[in-house]
This record gives C-alpha cells, structure tokens and sequence, in this order.
C-alpha cells in the first residue's frame, strides 16, 4: 500500500512536525480520540446499567440479527470502497475518487435506511421509549412490551447507542459528499431531507430527525460559502479516517447491543 | 425547560472546547517557528497544550453524560433515574443509577480542575523567572511535572465519591493516586521558590499577582491531602472545609493567574501600561481579601459548618458559628467591591495609560520581538527563528541581562 501514502508539504518556516504529517490528519485522529471517549462513556453507561440490572432481557429474534448482519455488511463493503476512494485520489483519478466516494455514500446510505426500518419495526412491536408516539394500527409483541415496561433500561441504551451512531454514520455520509460533489451535494442533501421528511409518518422519530439533514445543508452551505475549495487527496484521506472508525464503532456495538442480546 | 436548555448549552460547550483543543493541540504540535522546539517552548505553552489534551479527553465524556441527561428529562429513558419520579413528576422510569451519572460527571470534572489551573500554573512560572530575572529552576522537571499532573487527574475521580458508599479497597486506590499528584504539584512549587530564591525580583503588579498564585497554591493545596483521605473526607464532605480549598487552590488561584496574565500582556495588546498603583492597590486588597474569605471557611467548616444549606438558623453549633460567618460576608463583599478597580483600571489605561515600549518587562519570549501592539499576523508575516531557551535571564557573559529567544545563540552557559 505504499503508493497510497499522501504526501504534504510543510512549509519550511516551521519546524518539522512532531509526527512526519500534515496538521489535519493529526486534527482528525486528536477528534477521533475524543469522538471514542464519548462513544466509550455511552458503552460505559450501557455495561453499568446491563450489569446493575437483574435479569437483563434478551429479546432479539433471528430477523433482527440477520438484519443487523446484513447491515453490518453493507458498512463493510463501504471501508473498503472508501479506502478505494484514497487510493484513487492518491493517483490523482478525479473520476474514480467520485465513483468510489458516491459507492461509499450508498453503502452508508443502505446501512441507515435498514437500521431506520429496524428502529421503526422495533417500535411499532412495543420495544420502545415512553416519549415515542404509539404506532398506530400495528401488532404489539406482548414480549417486546414487556421488556420495555420491566426494563426501561434496555431501549434506552439499545436506542442510545445505535442512535449516536446512525447520526455519525449520517454525518459521515453528509462529509463524504461534501468532499466528493462540493457545492453540487447540497441540492442533494436538500433532496435527501425533502425524502426521509416526507416519506416518513409523523408518528416516526424518523420525521422529525430528518431535520439533522436540513441544518447540514444550511452549516455547509455556510462553510463552502465562506471557504470554497477544491478538496485534495490529503482531504479524502482524513474523511476515510473519519468514516473507517464510525465502521469500528459499529463493530464494538453489533456485538455488545444485539449479539448479546440474542435468545439463543 | 431551563434545565434543558442549560445542558444543551454544555453540550454545546463541550463541542466547543473540543474544537478549541483540536486547534491548540496542532497548532503546538505543527507551528512551532524554526528552532522552537518542544523543549525551548515557553512554559505557558507548555500548560496550554496539557490543557488542551485534558480538554480532549475530558469534555468527551461530559458530552456523553449530557446527552444521556436529556434523553433521561425528555425521551423517558432511565440511565441516571432509579425511580418514578422526574422533578417530582411521576413517571415511568426506573432502574437507574445516579451513581453512573456520578462516574461520568467526575471523570470529567477532576480533569476540569487542572484545565482550569494548569493555565496559571504555566503563566505563573513564565512570570516569575521574568521578573526574578532568573531561569526557571528545574524547566525539565516543570514541564514533566505538567504532564504528570495531567496524566493522574484522570485516575483520580473517585475521590469526589468518598460518599457514594463505594468500596474502601476503590477508595484506598483513589486515595493513594491523589495523594500522588501532591508530588509533581510539590515539584513545580519548590521549583517557583527555586526561581524566586536570589533572583532580582522586580515586584511589578504582574509578578505580584504571580506570587500571589504561588501563595493560594500552597495554602489551597495542603488542604487537598486532607479531603483525600476518605476517613477524614466523610467527616469534611459535607462542611465548608471543601469550599475553602477548591476556592482557594482552583478559584482564587486560577483568577490570580488571569489577573496576572491580564496585567503582563496588556501592554503587547493595547499598547498601553496599565496603571501600576491601582493596580498595586487591586491585588492588596484581592490577596488579603481572599484569605479573609477562605481561611475562616476552613475553621467554620472543621466546627461542623455545614455546606449546601440555604438556612442554619435552626441549629444550635452553627448558630455559634454565626460570627465567623459574617466575617466571612463582609469580607466577601470588600474583596468584591475591590475587582472594580481592576475594571476601571482596564478600560482607563486602554485610552489614557503610558505609552508601552515593544517589550516592557525586557522579557525573552517571542511576543516580545514583534510591534505593541502587533501587526496583522502577529509578526507582519515574517515567521520568528528561535535560537535559545526561553529562560535566558542574567546570562554571563551576555551583553543585557536576558537574551531573546531570537537572539544570536549564547555561547556562555550558566
Ligand atoms: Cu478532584
């Protein structure tokens, strides 16, 4: 993978920097250090509730773990396109960089779309939170009702989690556009929120968390307004470091939240 | 709705401060002028980049442990709730525990202590080999003293729990690691009084504030000891002892390092000197004023003086206590009313104080070298090459009794 290493100059009035690279990479991975003590104190608060509470249920059924796995895979494929991304960006394909990245977006994409009909699905059969509105003309599953009744503690860290990570996965997907179409993505974006608000009951979190997509439209219009910029190779590179650790969150919370939580 | 909003505001804050660390954090790792390297950095930058780092690691996890708070308030989840009722209002969660909302908040918030005084603590040790015209005793072990600091404040957020009713096997462990960290803090003090010892001190308003910071640090930190150990912190815990060594040692001490910051880069800011008998008069009366305040809180509190009280009016040995309590008021009061000074003085020396020379206090470091007040891009775009250490004060053989850090590189060592 040699020839996938980008190079940056660093000016020479400087000192040479600490780590042999350029500032925003290091910006990225001090962030991602951060990002995973927040990530951590979630999983934190998921073990200390887990192990504080007894008889904790293990409710999920084989569609949800073979959704779950399928899910899994679709953020699989997507590392791998993004590190394709990288290396078409290294050897300068501009027309690759975009297929690979536009792949890496779709695969993001079909990851929150099915984690959205999960989280619909799960509502709708009474594994819910109190503020969520009920459902209406969908059976409850008498067992899902009362785990969320016995153990509140349950949905709030499965919905906690997962949610903290579909919103980084939407962010992350808002970054990879930006970095692959620039100004070009935010009729996009704007079409994207227009779908998941409309398209959505209002009974959903869905519809109402679609405005995330709308006030990133409006932060990065803001950003390339102020700053436009042709986004380089160095830029792709730091987005796929982003994107490859939300993918190894994912890998710390399929196991903890469903394999765990699995009839087995 | 108040309370939301506040945890939405520290959770914007969170992200704030983690932006703000990303940007300190780089910009010390990949900015540094040539020939700045990490050990000739000033040790204000020093404590500025620890700061940073504990910011990084610390304010994540607040952002967590507010996150979970709002949805615990308003999506009816039950992390921190262990029964029905929020605000008195009756509700379905349970199985909480208020415990884990404490491991969070600590884990964040002794690490906050030191973002909040390790500022001083670097700006401290500048000043005081600036106006002892001497180097800074022991630059190496300062600089490892920060870092160790900043490495123990995150093992030691059991110490606020001593009440939680943990195990005492945590608590010793907690314990001994806190009473650890009084070893760098004792390195960096013998080391300012290292610095102070036989220099030429110049007591200007900012060294002055510089030795009142040292001053607090000792008298707030011996304190610390004491509320470490968890035998004594259960009778402590709840008495105003606590309130008068975090106030000493992280509040007032904290603010000595910002008025003293205040008065040393005035100059560089404005252009202007501040004025030094007012300013002389604002730190008599903050110095004095702070110990009136805060020593008294530790009696009142090794009496039984109960914190976290509105009214104790009912009960019969604090009703004794009474006086000391007054005291306590009146003091505040004039060490408050005293701060005006200092208000007045900034915004009248910004329009009438002395004119200020580019480098006032004939210090070495590179904001010195640049105009007062400095140009756009602080040095009109030519970037600083640096040669020496920032502590070159009363070199022998040296034409003044400092050398820049941009000097030509000094051949005579002391
Ligand atoms: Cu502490």
């Amino acid at each position: 993978m040699a020839d996938t290493v980008v190079t940056h100059d660093i000016p020479s009035v400087y000192e040479p920097s600490l780590f042999g690279t350029y500032s925003k990479k290091i910006g990225m991975w001090l962030f991602l250090m951060s990002d995973s003590l927040t990530f951590g104190a979630l999983l934190y608060a998921y073990s200390y509730g887990r192990i504080s509470t007894a008889g904790w249920p293990t409710p999920f059924h084989s569609t949800s773990i073979v959704n779950a796995t399928i899910m899994t895979a679709f953020l699989l494929t997507s590392s791998l396109t993004m590190v394709m991304a990288v290396r078409a960006s290294v050897q300068k394909d501009a027309k690759m960089q975009t297929i690979w990245l536009l792949a890496t977006i779709a695969c993001g994409a079909g990851f929150v779309i099915l984690h959205g009909m999960e989280w619909s699905k799960l509502i709708a059969e009474g594994l819910t939170l109190p503020m969520f509105p009920a459902v209406p003309g969908h059976e409850v599953s008498a067992e899902f009702a009362n785990v969320a009744k016995s153990v509140p503690q349950f949905p709030s860290t499965f919905f906690t989690l997962t949610g903290m990570h579909m919103v980084h996965v939407t962010l992350g997907i808002v970054y990879l556009g930006v970095v692959a179409l620039r100004r070009k993505f935010i009729p996009v974006l704007l079409a994207l929120w227009l779908i998941a608000w409309l398209a959505t009951p209002s009974y959903s979190p869905f519809h109402y968390g679609a405005h995330v997509l709308l006030v990133a439209a409006v932060v990065i219009s803001i950003i390339l307004w102020l700053k436009p910029k042709v986004y380089d190779s160095s830029d792709v590179e730091v987005a796929g470091l982003y994107w490859h650790f939300v993918d190894l969150v994912w890998m710390f919370i399929f196991p903890l939240v469903y394999l765990m939580s699995t009839r087995i | 709705m108040g309370a939301d909003l506040w945890i939405i505001s520290i959770a914007i804050f969170c992200l704030g401060a983690l932006m703000g660390a990303l940007n300190f954090i780089t910009t010390t790792l990949d900015m540094r002028a040539k020939g700045m390297t990490l050990m000739r950095m000033p040790l204000t930058c020093w404590a500025w980049f620890v700061t940073a780092i504990l910011g990084l690691l610390a304010f994540g996890v607040l952002l967590s442990a507010g996150i979970l708070l709002l949805m615990d308030r308003n999506l009816g989840t039950s992390f921190f709730v262990p029964l029905g009722t929020v605000n008195g209002v009756l509700t379905g969660h349970k199985g909480g525990s208020p415990l884990l909302w404490q491991h969070l908040f600590w884990f964040f918030g002794h690490p906050e202590v030191y973002i909040a005084i390790l500022p001083a603590m670097g700006l401290c040790s500048q000043l005081l080999s600036v106006f002892s015209r001497k180097p800074i005793f022991g630059y190496k072990a300062m600089v490892y003293a920060i870092l160790a600091i900043g490495f123990l404040g995150f093992m030691v957020w059991g110490h606020h729990m001593f009440m939680s009713g943990m195990s005492p096997y945590s608590a010793f462990a907690f314990s001994i690691m806190t009473m650890g960290i009084g070893v760098p803090s004792a390195i960096k003090t013998f080391n300012w009084l290292g610095t102070l010892w036989r220099g030429k001190i110049r007591f200007s308003s900012p060294m002055l504030f510089a030795i009142g910071f040292v001053s607090l640090f000792v008298v707030g930190g011996i304190s610390g000891p004491f509320l470490a150990q968890p035998v004594l912190d259960i009778y402590l815990h709840e008495t105003y002892f606590v309130i008068a060594h975090f106030h000493l040692i992280m509040g007032v001490a904290s603010i000595f390092g910002i008025f003293a910051a205040t008065y040393y880069w005035f100059p560089k800011m404005f252009g202007r000197m501040m004025n030094e008998p007012l300013a002389k008069t604002h730190f008599w009366l903050t110095f004095i004023g702070a110990y009136a305040i805060f020593m008294p809180m530790h009696y009142y509190g090794m009496a039984g003086g109960l914190r976290r009280y509105s009214q104790g009016t009912e009960v019969g040995w604090i009703n004794q206590l009474w006086p000391i309590q007054r005291f306590i008021s009146i003091a505040a009061f004039v060490t408050i009313a005293a701060q005006f000074i200092f208000v007045f003085n900034l915004f009248w020396s910004m329009k009438k104080g002395k004119k200020a020379v580019d480098n006032p206090w004939e210090a070495t470091t590179l904001e010195w070298t640049t105009a007062t007040p400095p140009p756009h891009d602080n040095f009109g775009g030519l970037t600083p090459v640096v040669y020496n250490g920032p502590y070159e004060y009363s070199v022998p053989g040296a034409p003044r009794d400092y050398v820049m850090q941009t000097d030509a590189p000094v051949t005579a060592r002391h």
